[in-house]
């Protein structure tokens, strides 16, 4: 192949040819915007949060409790049985500290991600989120965190009514 | 099920931009393929074209957009779309079409043109999290690579010289590619350990470039291959593909199942039962170079957290026991995702033919094993192939 | 199948809202960087020529969709054509009532396959398929070599 091919086809472009419109170009921002329904699941998960708790499904069948709730078993392909409230304390399963933000822009306070698996959900069931009250050199897998809530008149049903998610101090439960 | 066999394959320049429209990349690599089997378009019954989320060039029914030029003007066509996996699937839908007897001769064409996407494609990426549960975080698609590796390091104690090691194999490989866009002789692990962190632990050097790109390749059965008396072809023995649940936070991102399933899928049909043993030479899905060990371990060629000790003692290197991305891989040559097709099926193809130039492993090799990976850490796709 | 747990009171029902950003720059390719180019510093269109095929593309193509062979033959289009189609939008991209309707037409032109979709430049009475046309253009100093750079076709006799 790299011997039969003489020319490999392709005209590279700088980023000065595009920006500075060496080249001709068309240039377009669509207008996309939506209401994306949040379903039976959802829309009690986010009525609970801004309630200040997490609630879950449970399945007869696997005998899992499903996080985040849904209103079918993606296994067993029947519908879930039974709402339950979950604790608002888990572990960090994993995390990664970011310096980019979501457009890949430099930041320069790193952002604490991660996932975190919720107490009372089947194991390594969870959700991500910020982690805070910590330092990048404190946070490490295995640790054990629970939920900071906003105050009550701040939340709106969404993920984000937990501020993130900080050091459990196992002692004070 | 008939045999089906590669019997030529083509693509671009990698290139983080190239003046060339989608349709015209198509066909650079279209043309190419369908001269290496001596074909031309009127010999082509069917034509399969893969490509990734419409949002990255910026077109809708980006496959009808693209028909023209991957050759399927009034021919039966489909786009076949599986995330990053689309590089290693959109052949095993090629494969359907010729294996159940529906066609002769297909063309399989893969196409991604990500510098549309201003400033930078990430922003679309943006758009695959859930809009519900992950996007209201405003989640940057480097997080899952940086959540995953820390997990599988975590696992496994793997330190990040050895996943640095995997870089510099791929993009040092890539030296010997003529389309590559990030090939450097001599990267070393200080210079990855020293790049800019990312999102931690993921480095500027771990990552693969978003690139624009198009490959081809052509599918023929064995009888076709027969009565055209086409030489260099490969044949696809085994074919597999898993999906995993979208709710990703669900499940322990150290291990790919899904890829395992897909492997075992590919590798019963292919007569594999000790893959470590049987299979030459591998083309693992290497966006991110932890990808490559974690691939590994979901192909079945290396024991859970086996890979990176792989990885340090040579073995994967090209004139190693088990060559990996001897192409130099996405982190060499890039990443138009679907494209990568170029660097997975064509490079088994050139390969097994005896064409891959510089790059050729130095002994012989009869069968090796192509995988991709792609949506929310959770759908694999496998190829196996023998000469 | 059927939930079991069916929330009947429609108010509990959330919703969330979102965009998608995104933005784009098209090059316009490298048969297309031909026909922009000609448009804007030449004034005139380009058809790219398949001579296999003994057939003309507009907007001109890299290569022939049916014999495939590449295209580095190009030709200048008649400067008149022909309205093939037409339509009359009364509302914009939005849904907005515009305050004059707009015609909209497909020009083609003999012995050229495709065709330019554009503004015709005519009050909705006399738009009609059939009608001879042909591109009005901006000045040279406006033009940036874009479909724009054409404002739009007028009949040749008025």
């Amino acid at each position: 192949m790299s011997e039969r091919i003489k020319k490999w086809p392709g005209v590279e472009l700088s980023a000065a040819d595009l920006n500075e419109g060496k080249v001709t170009q068309t240039r377009f921002r669509p207008n996309a915007k939506y209401a994306w329904s949040a379903g039976e699941a959802m829309s009690r998960f986010l009525a609970e949060l801004q309630n200040g708790r997490l609630i879950a499904r449970t399945c007869h069948s696997c005998k899992r409790i499903l996080f985040p709730p849904r209103m079918f078993c993606e296994s067993c392909f029947r519908p879930t049985d039974e709402w339950t409230f979950i604790q608002d304390t888990g572990t960090i399963e994993t995390f990664s500290i970011s310096y980019l933000d979501t457009d890949a822009k430099r930041i320069p306070d790193p952002i604490l991600v991660g996932v975190v698996s919720i107490d009372g959900a089947s194991p390594k069931m969870g959700m991500m989120h910020y982690f805070g009250d910590m330092t990048k050199e404190q946070i490490r897998i295995g640790m054990r965190v629970k939920a900071v809530w906003r105050p009550w008149e701040e939340r709106r049903g969404s993920v984000l009514d937990i501020r993130h998610f900080g050091p459990l101090k196992e002692d004070a439960k | 099920m008939r045999k089906v066999g590669v019997i030529g394959a083509g693509m671009t320049l990698f290139r983080r931009r190239l003046q060339e429209t989608g349709k015209e990349m198509c066909f650079e690599a279209t043309k190419m393929a369908l001269d290496s089997a001596g074909l031309t378009r009127a010999d082509i019954d069917m034509v399969v074209n893969g490509t990734a989320p419409d949002a990255f060039d910026g077109v809708h029914m980006k496959g009808e957009y693209l028909l023209d030029g991957c050759g399927g003007y009034r021919k039966p066509y489909t786009r076949v779309f599986t995330g990053g996996g689309t590089g290693v699937f959109s052949s095993i839908a090629g494969w359907w079409h010729v294996a159940s007897g529906l066609a002769d001769a297909v063309l399989v064409v893969n196409e991604e043109k990500m510098s549309s996407c201003q400033p930078h494609p990430q922003s679309v990426f943006a758009h695959i999290w859930d809009p519900i549960l992950d996007r209201p975080l405003r989640p940057n698609l480097i997080w899952i690579f940086a959540m995953e590796m820390n997990r599988y390091m975590h696992v496994h104690g793997v330190k990040k010289e050895d996943i640095a090691r995997v870089a510099v194999k791929n993009k040092r490989n890539a030296v010997g590619h003529p389309c590559a866009q990030l090939a450097d002789p001599n990267i070393t692990v200080d210079d990855v350990l020293n790049s800019e962190v990312m999102a931690w632990p993921v480095q500027r050097l771990d990552i693969s470039p978003p690139s624009d790109g198009a490959s081809a390749i052509v599918l023929a059965s064995e009888d076709f291959i027969r009565r055209r008396k086409i030489k260099d072809r490969a044949w696809m023995s085994g074919v597999g593909w898993c999906i995993d649940s979208t709710m990703w936070t669900d499940r322990d991102l150290y291990f790919p199942e899904y890829v395992a399933r897909a492997a075992q899928t590919a590798y019963k049909r292919a007569k594999i039962s000790d893959p470590r043993r049987q299979i030459d030479f591998a083309e693992p899905y290497d966006p991110f170079d932890y990808k490559e060990l974690h691939h590994l371990e979901g192909l079945l060629l290396a024991r859970k957290g086996e890979a990176p000790i792989l990885t340090r003692e040579g073995v994967t290197e090209r004139d190693g026991d088990l060559p990996v991305c001897p192409s130099g891989g996405l982190m060499g040559v890039g990443n138009p995702i679907a494209a990568t097709m170029g660097q997975k099926i064509g490079e088994l193809f050139w390969q097994l033919t005896n064409q891959a130039g510089k790059r050729q492993i130095p002994h012989e090799v009869h069968t090796g094993v192509a995988q991709a990976w792609g949506d929310l850490m959770q759908y694999g796709s496998v190829v196996v192939m023998s000469s | 199948m059927t939930f079991l747990d069916r929330t009947t009171d429609a108010r509990r029902f959330r919703q969330w809202e979102g965009n998608m950003e995104a933005d784009y720059i098209y090059t316009s390719g490298v048969a297309g960087e031909r026909f922009f180019v000609a448009l804007r510093d030449g004034g005139k269109m380009l058809a790219s020529r398949c001579v296999a095929c003994n057939l003309d593309y507009l907007p001109p193509r890299l290569f022939c969709e049916d014999c495939f062979a590449e295209l580095s033959e190009f030709v200048d289009v008649p400067p008149e054509g022909r309205v093939a189609a037409v339509t009359m939008a009364h509302l914009d991209r939005r849904g907005t009532p515009l305050s004059r309707p707009q015609v909209w037409a497909l020009v083609t032109f003999e012995g050229i396959r495709g065709g330019l979709v554009h503004r015709l430049l005519v009050p909705p009475a006399k738009a009609r398929v059939g009608l001879a046309v042909r591109a009005k253009l901006k000045a040279r100093g406006d033009r940036v070599g874009a479909v724009t750079d054409i404002e739009g076709f007028e009949p040749v006799r008025s």
